[in-house]
């Protein structure tokens, strides 16, 4: 069985905004818009969108971390948002796992959003419906598409590649791959709700520099003479 | 069971539209990505990254996938728009007029203007990236008061590393990340390569790369750095200093790349009283390479005990020590005086100014010294150089750095960002795998052969420039001042305030313009700036110039014409506006004789074609140029005949040559009768569709032998200079030392025959020119109570905005609908101001209130916000009451363009001494909060400014844009 | 969460109706069993058609949450997995009972079925009355199971909310009936009231039992988990929008702390205090009307703080604006 989901790098996501407004753009004139903005060129504009890239600190100066985090539908397999939907539009397919609002049965209840622990839908208010990630389900399988462009419109955008697409039951795949061999992880695992899209972590690479490792026998002072006398270098006896 | 669903996924929203999909660049910022636009029934529906695109390589970013909300934005002027009469400027009061009527009022009032004092006619251009254009027209137009947004940007990059190693960071060379292995990114927090930045940083990484991030705040791409180094602005200079001398102490420099490729080994003279004391010995029997630019130095041959010529065969230079010529001259090599200038520079010198520990500083110099060294990269690529050695291999040390406007926009930058070039020096990274790399036409001469203007009597009626209106000055005979010394371009650049400003100053041009000084000007032409409001330093006041006048009730500056495709802040004060397209609309180029998108492994230029039809009335401020400069009969616009040369744009382009018959043009793709030719070659007539088929760029790639080592590579030296990228084919030798500053230096000490500075000058340029890196605090700093104004305040670039001109953008704008000055949580609970609570934030300058945000991420002597988020009610067609008015503040008006007057009531620009370079980072602030009952409003505010004439009406309440359905 | 008006008055107006058909049944029971005089069929039956009333109007008011009430018929379609589902099912069978039930006292047409072993006659009203209480249950189970199956909504996650809900639509119910049979001249006033006072005695420590539990909750998500990292102090800078979101209204009751200070205390004055106090006082129509005027505007306020205190795990990405 299928499971599609994006494999998110917090390594190096760098929190421009590219999956967000790229996933708008895509959406906005697809089969799953328009995606409505409310008050576009007034005071508190706002509108919906299937993306969003957060900011968060941890810890304290100096020691801090800002960590960018982008966050859409995680197309869970467990899906609380499923079953509670009372006219079946919140539905996960079959086939490929992808959650999915059929716009025309849902009656705008909301109650999938009071399901979703992780607030991934957003509720259109020009068009009275659910929205959420479609994971671009009107993309990635066009055949009058390059194999390479079947992928959903923010992992194509995303500059840095810190996006991934693919099925995570394949354990073949390159996210599977990602997950399997950089610690990804789930949101809220506590919640039950299996999350098909993961977090890869941030890695840190250091160089550790070995005090006996500054000089080595080619050292130009050799040549140039000790600039300041009290880095003369060791002698070639104490470098053997 | 859950039913079948009724909507199809799937399935295509509108199966009857038509679509189609067309190539072209992006401009939603000067990264210049290519693009690929498709429409849905001439609508345009998606904008993605074109996957066959050198720069991008298919990917995008936030503002590129918001260009929609760009093209149909309601902000857009669609019609040439004249001051009302009668009406006040700045009013914003407007009647539609035609482009025929605006083209008579600009001729009539160009060509007096021309014919009898054409410096009165000033053409500054901001965010453009035509300026092989736009200076061409100004040159032809004979004004010298021509610059772009450089002054004000980062020239001190392009200046302090051009004069170090002949190309620099900005759109002219960069870190290879492919291959490095330690990365130093230093005060950068978007950059001009936004899209290839982030995609090799991505790469970067995840190949296990080591990033370290210098810099204040921690944001963005400091956020994933491996490490965080956060620095006191404007101190850099401080810490490379000490780190250079760690690498100088330790023995860690690369000591045979210092020998034949940089300048270190070669003699100065030491001697005292001489007039060419500090400049390099020129040896009377040594090869001059390039009479031009004679190359005829010595080295003390340390396995013979004697002076040579440089690069001698068998020779091997000392790099330290004194030694005395065969004539009595006491010498010494470069490499010694810069082991003098940094023997202070210990770390701990440099953590009492930088903040950053000693032991930090002494680790991050072992970093690099050890990877550079023990971490070599060796390709198997033969390669000759200039001197005449083969090599059989291409050697690199992989360590890389990258720097930005944290460095540049400081007063003192200059001097810090040469100190990072000769630190990059001697880790031997220049131009090699892993290291620094550069992208065509660099490099270039040092200083690049490009002269301004000597003189009043380079300026002259009905004659064009003599001399390009901007340059790289070689010495201080290359200065463009009267016989006084006094400036003759109205911002001063090229004078002895700022002698280096190969950028201009464009932040100085109105309020020298509103003083008079060095003269009033009559028509102030402004094209893609927003100088009444985020260019703009000091911005309240700039505002109050642009509507001042003198006695007579006249304007200050007589005649502003603005050239925008949207209605900014500035828009308002302007007596005719000319309604620039979109990029989606129009041709353009991306030329290799200005700044083109070029790669390290060869030149790359491109094109724009437009994918739309102009919208209203608009009209691309290229087709107006080349109809004006046909009107004035510009020369190079005008055949012998008298007769107009070009019909418009797209046939100048092709047709023009940098010189008849050269061959050489603003296009190098597809040259020649037939598009047979590379670089050079005859006019094509079919370049454009040439261009357009290829997905409107050109990559001309380099073999593998001439892709490094491009200063000292014979073949591709060679090749430049055919290529017609660079005049000559001599060696670009490194300048640890630069002789050049010391010509500056010599000639405010009086040494030096030939242009002098003024008296109340040469203590200023004696100091700063100093032909060795060094720091010293911001200029600023000297005229602040730093008790009272303890805090550095600086902006950053939000990767989702670009600059002043998104916020009509309704996507970006909800991003970034507001700004908080980001403080770090103790530095503002010391102050008690609460977390998102209102504040005060003030310079001797001017105040500002805005919102508080704590963060720990940002160093706690400093306060930052996103730059230009805020703006002036009502303009880009927001409501007056939107919240980039309301919440949104701008830096700015806390900033002066301008040092207080000296002892003799003089007035220097806020800006780099040897640059011009505008030092927006130097303000020094204090921050209190707000007290209860004040309003919770932005400080200052403006009066709303309402829609003019041709604007379409901003759709209220909601937007619900879908491609095709024509009914957005 | 966000209250939302049309469902603090569907819940509340289908509880008093609810309530109100159980008391009228529950009277009828006790005559059935000869403990209560049988009551004339205009009195069963036009009390039915009150409840019925507040049935409609609460149904009304649910439709104004919806964004296409055209498509409500579809949210039958789910009944096996959706609670929302059960009860759109369950409440128009059960309005559907009540007036039958009402019907059969109004036309009097009451077809004896069975006799009881212990002489009680087992007529349709009766019959439809039981259907009736059984339906008036589950719906109360459905309405409350809408709140309680959210597993990590920790506030309604209990069996408490069902009995609140019940015990709560039960007391505003009997208190209405209360005033129904003094306004219509029966003298069953003080039955009603007797069991008023009972329920809302039990409502009362039922729902102080649900504020004690609830202000022990600890949430089971976090920061940490949300995001995913472990560390003790992690701040949001930026929520990704700075003009709001959906995420920033519907999940926020967007009141100040004090706000919610008072609203505790004033719902349950309003919906415990004052009834009891006045449903132990006199059972005249004035003080029983007062008595559940005064209940049904706490049960407003009670059913506003119900929503506002839930604490929706996706606020944690919703804290700060930058
Ligand atoms: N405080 C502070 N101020 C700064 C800086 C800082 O770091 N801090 N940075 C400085 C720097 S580096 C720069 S480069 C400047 C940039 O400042 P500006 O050059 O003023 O840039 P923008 O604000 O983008 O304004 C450019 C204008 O171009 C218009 N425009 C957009 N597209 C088109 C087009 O296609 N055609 C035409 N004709 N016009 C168009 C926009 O509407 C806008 O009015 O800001 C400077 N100001
Ligand atoms: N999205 C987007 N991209 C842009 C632009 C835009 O407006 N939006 N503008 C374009 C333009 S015109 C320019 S000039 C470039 C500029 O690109 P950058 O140079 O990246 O621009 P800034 O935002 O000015 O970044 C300055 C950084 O330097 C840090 N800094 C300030 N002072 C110091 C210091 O003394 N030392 C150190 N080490 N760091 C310091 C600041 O914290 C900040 O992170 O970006 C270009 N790209
Ligand atoms: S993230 Fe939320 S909306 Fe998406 S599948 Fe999971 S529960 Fe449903
Ligand atoms: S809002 Fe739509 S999708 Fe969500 S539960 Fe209601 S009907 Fe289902
Ligand atoms: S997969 Fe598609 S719908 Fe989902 S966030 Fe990405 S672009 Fe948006
Ligand atoms: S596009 Fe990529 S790097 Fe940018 S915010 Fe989204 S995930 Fe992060
Ligand atoms: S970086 Fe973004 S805005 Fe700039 S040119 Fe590239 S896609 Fe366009
Ligand atoms: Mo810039």
């Amino acid at each position: 069985m299928t499971q599609l989901a994006l494999v998110i790098d917090l390594n190096v996501c760098v929190g421009c905004h590219a999956c967000v407004t790229n996933c708008k753009q895509w959406n906005t004139s697809g089969s799953a818009g328009p995606l409505t903005d409310l008050n576009p060129y007034e005071a508190y504009p706002n509108g919906t969108f299937f993306n969003r890239v957060q900011t968060f600190e941890v810890g304290c100066y100096p020691q801090t971390e800002t960590v960018h985090f982008p966050k859409s539908c995680l197309h869970c397999e467990d899906p609380p948002c499923v079953p509670v939907c009372p006219t079946g539009a919140s539905y996960k397919r079959k086939e490929d796992g992808i959650v999915l609002v059929d716009y025309d049965k849902c009656i705008g209840c909301k109650y999938c959003t009071w399901a979703c622990p992780y607030g991934m839908r957003e509720f259109d208010e020009e068009r009275k419906v659910m929205t959420k990630c479609t994971l671009c389900v009107d993309r990635i399988y066009d055949e009058t598409k390059p194999e390479a462009e079947r992928k959903p419109s923010c992992v194509l955008a995303c500059p840095p590649g810190a996006r991934l697409f693919g099925d995570v039951h394949d354990p073949e795949s390159a996210v599977s791959v990602a997950i399997r061999e950089r610690g990804g992880y789930t949101l809220m695992p506590e919640q039950g709700t299996n999350p098909a899209n993961h977090y890869l972590p941030r890695r840190k690479t250091t160089l550790a520099v070995h005090k006996d490792e500054l000089y080595r026998s080619g050292n130009p002072h050799k040549i140039d003479g000790a600039p300041f006398d009290q880095n003369l270098p060791p002698a070639d006896e104490e470098l053997n | 069971m859950p039913s079948a669903p009724l909507h199809d996924p799937a399935a295509s929203p509108l199966p009857d539209a038509k679509t189609e999909i067309k190539t072209t660049t992006c401009y939603m910022c000067a990264c210049r990505c290519g693009i690929r636009v498709h429409l849905r029934d001439g609508e345009v529906r998606y904008i993605e990254g074109n996957p066959d695109h050198p720069l991008n390589q298919g990917v995008i970013c936030a503002k590129g996938g918001s260009g929609i909300m760009k093209q149909y934005s309601p902000a857009r002027l669609t019609q040439p728009l004249r001051r009302k009469p009668g009406s006040e400027r700045g009013a914003n009061e407007f009647e539609a007029i035609s482009w025929e009527e605006t083209f008579a009022i600009l001729e009539k009032r160009l060509s007096h203007l021309r014919a009898t004092d054409p410096k009165k006619f000033a053409l500054f251009t901001g965010r453009d990236q035509m300026q092989a254009l736009t200076g061409l027209f100004a040159r032809q137009f004979g004004t010298p008061n021509y610059a772009a947004h450089g002054g004000f940007c980062s020239v001190n990059m392009a200046a302090g590393m051009i004069y170090t190693i002949g190309g620099s960071f900005w759109e002219f060379g960069g870190p290879d990340l492919e291959r490095a292995r330690l990365f130093f990114m230093i005060g950068t927090a978007e950059d001009h390569h936004s899209n290839p930045l982030k995609k090799s940083l991505g790469e970067f990484k995840r190949n296990g790369g080591r990033f370290v991030a210098i810099n204040p705040v921690r944001s963005g791409y400091a956020a994933i750095a491996d490490e965080w180094i956060p620095i006191k602005p404007g101190t850099d200079g401080a810490l490379i200093l000490a780190i250079i001398r760690e690498i100088i102490a330790l023995g860690l420099y690369d000591r045979d790349f210092l020998t034949r490729y940089t300048n270190a080994g070669q003699l100065l003279n030491q001697n005292q009283d001489s007039k060419d004391f500090g400049m390099f010995l020129r040896n009377p029997d040594g090869e001059k390479i390039n009479p031009l630019r004679p190359q005829n130095f010595y080295w003390w041959d340390r396995l013979t005990g004697q002076p040579v010529s440089d690069h001698a065969q068998y020779a091997d230079p000392a790099l330290l020590g004194s030694f005395t010529m065969p004539d009595g001259t006491t010498t010494k090599p470069a490499f010694q005086l810069l082991k003098e200038r940094v023997a202070e520079c210990t770390p701990e010198w440099a953590e009492q100014i930088t903040g950053i520990p000693a032991d930090t500083i002494k680790r991050i110099a072992h970093e690099m010294g050890i990877t550079a060294r023990d971490y070599r990269i060796e390709l198997p690529i033969p390669w000759t150089d200039v001197w005449g050695e083969e090599h059989e291999t291409v050697i690199g040390n992989p360590v890389a750095f990258h720097a930005m406007r944290g460095l540049a926009a400081h007063s003192n930058g200059f001097q810090s960002i040469r100190s990072l070039a000769v630190l990059m020096s001697l880790l031997g990274t220049i131009d090699r795998p892993g290291g620094f790399r550069h992208k065509a036409p660099y490099p270039r001469a040092i200083p690049p052969n490009a002269r301004p203007p000597k003189g009043p009597q380079d300026v002259q009626p009905n004659t064009p420039l003599h001399g390009a209106p901007l340059g790289w000055p070689e010495n201080p005979d290359d200065l463009f001042v009267d016989a006084d010394g006094q400036p003759v371009r109205l911002d001063k650049g090229f004078s002895w305030e700022h002698p280096l400003s190969a950028h201009g100053l464009m932040h100085n041009a109105i309020t020298n313009a509103w003083r008079g000084d060095p003269y009033p000007i009559d028509t102030l032409l402004l094209f893609m700036a927003n100088m009444a409001w985020n260019s703009s330093m000091n911005t309240t006041e700039v505002r109050k110039m642009l509507t001042d006048k003198n006695a007579d009730g006249e304007y200050k500056i007589p005649f502003i014409v603005v050239c925008d495709a949207f209605q900014s802040e500035t828009t308002a004060f302007a007596d005719l506006i000319l309604p620039d397209t979109t990029y989606l609309e129009r041709h353009d180029c991306m030329s290799m004789l200005d700044r083109p998108i070029s790669e390290y492994d060869g030149p790359v230029d491109s094109v724009r074609v437009p994918v739309l039809p102009p919208t209203g009335e608009c009209k691309p401020f290229q087709e107006v140029l080349i109809e004006l400069a046909s009107r004035l009969k510009l020369p190079a616009f005008t055949t012998a005949e008298g007769a107009r040369k070009f019909k418009g744009y797209t046939d100048f382009v092709i047709n023009y040559e940098t010189a008849p018959g050269s061959g050489i043009g603003f296009l190098t793709g597809w040259r020649g009768k037939d598009g047979e030719n590379a670089m050079r070659g005859e006019p094509n007539p079919k370049q454009w569709e040439m261009y357009e088929k290829n997905g409107c760029f050109h990559h001309y790639h380099l073999a593998p032998s001439m892709q490094y080592m491009r200063n000292w590579n014979k073949e591709y030296l060679d090749w430049a200079q055919h290529a017609g990228m660079r005049r000559d084919n001599d060696p670009i030798v490194i300048h640890l030392y630069s002789e050049i500053l010391q010509s500056f230096r010599l000639a405010a000490e009086g040494k030096r025959p030939g242009k002098q500075p003024p008296d109340e000058l040469r203590e200023r340029v004696k100091t700063y020119f100093d032909p060795l890196p060094f720091w010293h605090a911001p200029l600023e700093d000297a005229q602040s109570d730093l008790d009272k104004y303890p805090l550095n305040a600086v902006t950053q670039r939000p990767m989702a905005m670009y600059h002043s001109w998104d916020t009509q953008n309704t996507w970006l704008r909800q991003i970034h609908t507001y700004n908080y000055l980001y403080v770090n949580a103790r530095t503002a609970a010391d102050a008690g101001i609460a977390d998102g609570g209102w504040m005060w934030v003030e310079s001797q300058w001017g105040k500002v209130r805005c919102l508080c945000r704590y963060s720990e991420s940002v160093e706690p002597g400093t306060v930052w916000t996103w730059n230009a988020i805020g703006k002036a009610s009502g303009a880009w067609n927001l409501t007056g009451d939107a919240n980039e008015s309301q919440q949104g503040f701008l830096l700015n008006h806390l900033i002066s363009e301008e040092l207080r007057a000296n002892a003799a009531g003089k007035r220097h620009s806020n800006s780099d001494p040897i640059t011009g370079q505008a030092a927006w980072y130097d303000v020094r602030v204090r921050i209190y909060p707000a007290e209860a009952g004040e309003a919770e409003q932005t400080f200052p505010q403006f009066e709303t400014m309402q829609p003019v004439p041709g604007m379409k009406q901003r759709p209220t309440g909601w937007l619900a844009w879908f491609a095709g359905k024509r009914e957005n | 969460m966000k209250p939302a008006f049309s469902v603090i008055f569907l819940t509340t107006l289908i509880g008093a109706g609810q309530g109100l058909f159980l008391a009228l049944f529950t009277q009828q029971s006790y005559a059935v069993f000869g403990l209560l005089p049988l009551q004339e069929d205009a009195f069963y039956g036009f009390g039915s058609l009150l409840a019925l009333l507040l049935l409609i109007a609460g149904l009304a008011a649910s439709f104004f949450h919806l964004g296409h009430p055209e498509r409500a018929w579809r949210a039958a379609a789910q009944w096996r997995t959706s609670w929302l589902s059960r009860e759109v099912i369950a409440l128009p069978a059960f309005m559907g009972i009540v007036f039958l039930y009402g019907m059969a006292h109004l036309l009097a047409y009451r077809p004896l079925f069975v006799i009881l072993p212990g002489g009680q006659p087992i007529d349709l009203s009766v019959v439809l009355g039981s259907i009736g209480t059984l339906l008036a249950f589950a719906l109360f189970a459905c309405t409350a199971m809408i709140y309680a199956c959210l597993r990590f909504l920790r506030e309604w996650h209990t069996p408490l909310t069902i009995v609140n809900f019940i015990l709560l639509g039960s007391a505003s119910g009997f208190t209405l009936a209360a005033l129904y049979a003094a306004l219509a001249g029966s003298d069953q006033a003080g039955f009603f009231a007797g069991w008023a006072f009972i329920i809302t005695l039990l409502g009362l420590l039922n729902r102080s039992a649900t504020l004690w539990r609830n202000a022990r909750l600890r949430p089971t998500s976090t920061l940490q988990t949300a995001i995913g990292i472990k560390h003790p102090r992690i701040a949001q800078k930026s929520q990704g929008a700075m003009g709001g979101s959906f995420n920033t209204r519907e999940f926020f009751h967007g009141k100040s702390a004090s706000f919610i200070r008072t609203i505790k205390p004033a719902f349950l004055a309003l919906t415990f205090g004052a009834p009891l106090l006045l449903l132990a006082l006199s059972h005249s129509a004035a003080l029983l009307g007062a008595a559940f005027l005064l209940q049904y505007a706490g049960l407003l306020a009670e059913r506003w703080f119900f929503f506002a205190e839930a604490n929706h795990p996706q606020n944690l990405y919703y804290q700060t604006i930058g």
